[in-house]
C-alpha cells in the first residue's frame, strides 16, 4: 500500500470545562441553558501525516493533546474542525479490558471485546487458542473476568486488542503493563508489528522508549503541533524544554522523603561540563554532588546515590560504604562528590534516589526519591539504544583461515 | 448521516450486536440460583396479585372472549407481558449508555448498538413469555396458532417503537440526568393510561356516567395513546380471537415511524460528544 495511514487535515477539538455540573432540567430551564463552562481548546490546527508502515510517537506534556488526538484518531472523540482519513482497520490499545464485563466468564469476554473490536466469530474461533496462550490464561479462561488478578485482566485483555490484526494500531502508555515477561512478549508483539509492516502510533512520556521504537515522533504542546522528524531531534527538544521538570523535581514536586533526620541529604546536582543543569552527554565526565547537612554529629555515615529509570528500572545503585570513604564522623554542612569520568549513561531521562544512613544501612537517617531528573542528551557514534553503554569497540570482520572449498 | 447510512453501519457490525445481545442475557440473571426462570416467575407474580386486587377485590369483568373465554389472568397477560417489555426496553435502556461509560470513552463502535442490543435483549425475553402465553391459550383450549404471525408483527413493530424511545431517552439522560427520574413517573401514568388491567369499555363508561370526567373527550384523548392499539389488537385477537380494527394499528405505526425516526436523529446528533460528558 502507497500513501500515508492517516491524514489529518486541520484538525481542531474543543472541550467544556464545567464550573459547576448541573445536569438537571429545572436549572437548566431556569437559565436558558444547560450549565456554565468555558470552552478550552485541546487541538488547533493539527496538520499530519501518518506514513504507512511506521511507528510514529506522540510527545508532549501532560495536557498537551496528544492522548486527546489519539482518541480523535481512533474515532472515540469527533473533532469539532478538520478531517481524519484513516487507510486501514484501526486497534486502539487505550485501557486494556475496557470492554470486559465482570460476570461473564474470560471465553466470553473474548468474544466480547474481540467482536467490539471488529473480530468476526471465525475470526475469534481460529485465534482463541494464541489470545488465550499469550495471556498464560488456559487454566482459567472459563472462570468470570471479577475472580481474576489485575495483571490476568490486563493481560488477556491485551491479547484480545492485539489479535485484531489491525492495520494501523494505537497505543497509550499501556506498553508498562503486566510482569517483566509479560512486558518483553509485549515489545517482541509490536516488534512483529513493525516488521509485518504495520503502522503504530504510541503515546508514551518513556523518552528512551520513544527514541529506540519510533521512526518519527510528533511533539505537541498546548494543543498545538510545534514539530513533527525524527526520533532523536524531537525528543531531544523536546527533553530540552522540559529542563524546568529537573527544576520542579528540585523545588517541590518531590518524591517521598523518610528517615530520622539526624543527617540529611539537602540535595543532589549534577554538575557536569556545562554547569549545573543542562544536558549532560553520554560519555562526558559528570559529577553527581550530594549536599548534606548534620545537626548533631553523626558517626561513621554512609551516602548512596540510585539512578532509576522514570519507568523505575534499577540503573545502578552505588554507596559509600561499598566504594568509598566513610568518615568517622560528621557535623555541620558540606557536600560530598560521586565522580564519573565518563557518564556511560544513553539518552533518555534518569531519576536519583539518595539515601543517608548508618553504616550498618539498617537506621535511614535520610532517603529522597526523585531528588533529582536529569536528562542525558546524544553524542554521536553511541549505540542506538538501552540504557548503557559498553564503551566497546567493533573490531573488523573476521574469517577464520578456513582452507578453499 | 443519513438515516439509510446508520442502518447501514448497524447491519456492518450484526456480529457485535449479536455479542452484546448474549452479554446482555447472559449477565442478566448470573449468579441467582433460579436463572431464567426468573424471567417466567415475575410476570406470573405481578399477574397473581393484580388478578387478586383487581378481579377479586376491586371486582374488574374481564370481557367475554372467544368461545366463551372469561378469564382475567388471560386477559391482563394479553396485555401486561407487552407493557413490561416495553418498560424494559425502555427504562433500561435510557441509561445503556452511562452504564457503558467506560466502553464508550476507551473503543470505537457504533454507539446505537449498545441501545439496540437493550432493546433486543428485552424483545427476546418478551418472546419467551408470549411464547409461554400462547402454549397457556393452548392448554386452555383456544387455538390461537392462527394469529400468531400477525401477534409477531404486531411485537416487532413494538420494538420499533420502544427502540426509537430507548434511543432518544438514552442519548438525552446522559446531558440531562434528571430525565430518568422524570420518565420512571412518565411510565407510572402510561401505564393506568392503557387498558392493561381494566378493559377499554371501563373507560366509555365514565364517558356516559355521572363523574367529574364525563364531560371530557375522554375516549378521545384515550385513543391518542399509541400502546392502546400496540394492547388491544394483541388481545383482540389473542383473547378476543378477531381481527383487530385496523384504525388503532396504522395510528401505532405511524407513532412508530415517528419515534425511530425522532429517536435516531437525536441520537445522530448527540453521539458526537458522548465520550466527553460521560
Amino acid at each position: 500500500m502507497n500513501g500515508p495511514a492517516i491524514v489529518v487535515e486541520d484538525v481542531a477539538k474543543r472541550f467544556r470545562v464545567y464550573h459547576e455540573r448541573n445536569q438537571s432540567l429545572k436549572i437548566a430551564l431556569m437559565r436558558g441553558k444547560r450549565a456554565n463552562y468555558d470552552e478550552f481548546w485541546a487541538l488547533q490546527d493539527i496538520d499530519l501525516q501518518i506514513p504507512q508502515g511506521k511507528t510514529f510517537g506522540l510527545v508532549g506534556h501532560n495536557g498537551s493533546g496528544k492522548s486527546t488526538l489519539l482518541k480523535c484518531l481512533a474515532k472515540i472523540l469527533v473533532p469539532d474542525r478538520g478531517r481524519i482519513t484513516a487507510n486501514g482497520k484501526i486497534s486502539a490499545l487505550l485501557e486494556l479490558g475496557a470492554g470486559f464485563h465482570a460476570e461473564l466468564s474470560g471465553r466470553d469476554n473474548v468474544y466480547l471485546n474481540g467482536s467490539i473490536l471488529g473480530l468476526t466469530k471465525r475470526d475469534i474461533d481460529a485465534r482463541f487458542d494464541d489470545i488465550v496462550g499469550f495471556a498464560g490464561l488456559e487454566q482459567f479462561i472459563d472462570s468470570p473476568v471479577k475472580n481474576y488478578s489485575s495483571g490476568m485482566y490486563v493481560r488477556l485483555g491485551f491479547s484480545v486488542a492485539i489479535s485484531v490484526d489491525p492495520d494501523i494500531l494505537m497505543v497509550d502508555e499501556v506498553l508498562a503493563v503486566g510482569d517483566e515477561e509479560f512486558q518483553r512478549r509485549c515489545m517482541e508483539k509490536f516488534q512483529e508489528f513493525r516488521d509485518d509492516g504495520r503502522t503504530i502510533v504510541v503515546v508514551s512520556h518513556a523518552l528512551g522508549t520513544m527514541r529506540s521504537m519510533c521512526d518519527e515522533v510528533a511533539w505537541l504542546d498546548h494543543g498545538r503541533l510545534l514539530a513533527v522528524g525524527s526520533p532523536s531531534d524531537i525528543v531531544d527538544e523536546y527533553s530540552g524544554s522540559s529542563r524546568h521538570d529537573q527544576v520542579a523535581a528540585a523545588d517541590g514536586d518531590t518524591g517521598a522523603r523518610w528517615g530520622t533526620g539526624e543527617l540529611q541529604v539537602t540535595g543532589v546536582e549534577l554538575v557536569h561540563g556545562g554547569g549545573v543543569g543542562g544536558a549532560v552527554r553520554t560519555g562526558e565526565p559528570a559529577t553527581f554532588r550530594l549536599t548534606w547537612a548534620a545537626h548533631e554529629p553523626v558517626a561513621k555515615p554512609v551516602f548512596a546515590i540510585d539512578i532509576d529509570t522514570p519507568e523505575g528500572v534499577s540503573v545502578t545503585s552505588t554507596a559509600t560504604r561499598d566504594a568509598g570513604p566513610v568518615p568517622d564522623v560528621l557535623e555541620g554542612e558540606g557536600h560530598v562528590d560521586l565522580v564519573v569520568p565518563r557518564l556511560p549513561l544513553l539518552p533518555g531521562t534518569y531519576v536519583v534516589r539518595s539515601w543517608a544512613s548508618d553504616v550498618g544501612g539498617l537506621h535511614v537517617y535520610d532517603q529522597r526519591d526523585k531528588v533529582l531528573r536529569f536528562d542525558v542528551a546524544p553524542a554521536p557514534g553511541r549505540e542506538q539504544g538501552g540504557l548503557v553503554t559498553l564503551d566497546g569497540a567493533w573490531q573488523p570482520p573476521m574469517r577464520p583461515h578456513a582452507p578453499g572449498r | 448521516m443519513s438515516f439509510v447510512s446508520d442502518v447501514r453501519e448497524v447491519a456492518r457490525s450484526r456480529e457485535l450486536l449479536v455479542n452484546l445481545v448474549r452479554r446482555e442475557l447472559r449477565s442478566k440473571y448470573k449468579g441467582t440460583a433460579l436463572g431464567w426462570a426468573w424471567s417466567l416467575i415475575n410476570p406470573l407474580a405481578t399477574t397473581a396479585i393484580f388478578t387478586v386486587v383487581f378481579s377479586t377485590v376491586m371486582r374488574v369483568e374481564p370481557p367475554v372472549g372467544v368461545d366463551g373465554l372469561h378469564s382475567y389472568p388471560l386477559f391482563l397477560l394479553c396485555g401486561l407481558l407487552s407493557w413490561n417489555f416495553l418498560t424494559a426496553a425502555v427504562q433500561g435502556g435510557q441509561s445503556v449508555l452511562l452504564d457503558n461509560g467506560n466502553l464508550i470513552k476507551k473503543t470505537y463502535f457504533p454507539r446505537r448498538l449498545l441501545v439496540i442490543s437493550h432493546v433486543a435483549a428485552a424483545f427476546v425475553s418478551y418472546l419467551v413469555e408470549m411464547g409461554v402465553l400462547v402454549a397457556v391459550f393452548l392448554v386452555f383450549g383456544v387455538n390461537v396458532l392462527p394469529w400468531t404471525p400477525l401477534v409477531l408483527g404486531l411485537m416487532v413493530l413494538l420494538a420499533v417503537f420502544a427502540l426509537g424511545l430507548a434511543l432518544l431517552l438514552s442519548v438525552v439522560n446522559v446531558y440531562f440526568r434528571d430525565v430518568a427520574h422524570f420518565v420512571a413517573l412518565f411510565m407510572q401514568i402510561w401505564f393506568y393510561a392503557t387498558p392493561i388491567i381494566y378493559p377499554i369499555s371501563l373507560v366509555e363508561g365514565v364517558q356516559d356516567g355521572q363523574s367529574w370526567a364525563a364531560d371530557l373527550p375522554l375516549t378521545t384523548l384515550y385513543q391518542l395513546n399509541p400502546m392502546v392499539g400496540f394492547v388491544e389488537s394483541v388481545r383482540d385477537m389473542l383473547y378476543g380471537g378477531q381481527l383487530p380494527p385496523a384504525g388503532p394499528v396504522l395510528y401505532a405505526l405511524a407513532f412508530t415511524l415517528v419515534s425511530l425516526w425522532v429517536g435516531n436523529a437525536v441520537f445522530a446528533r448527540l453521539q458526537g460528544r458522548l465520550a466527553e460528558e460521560l
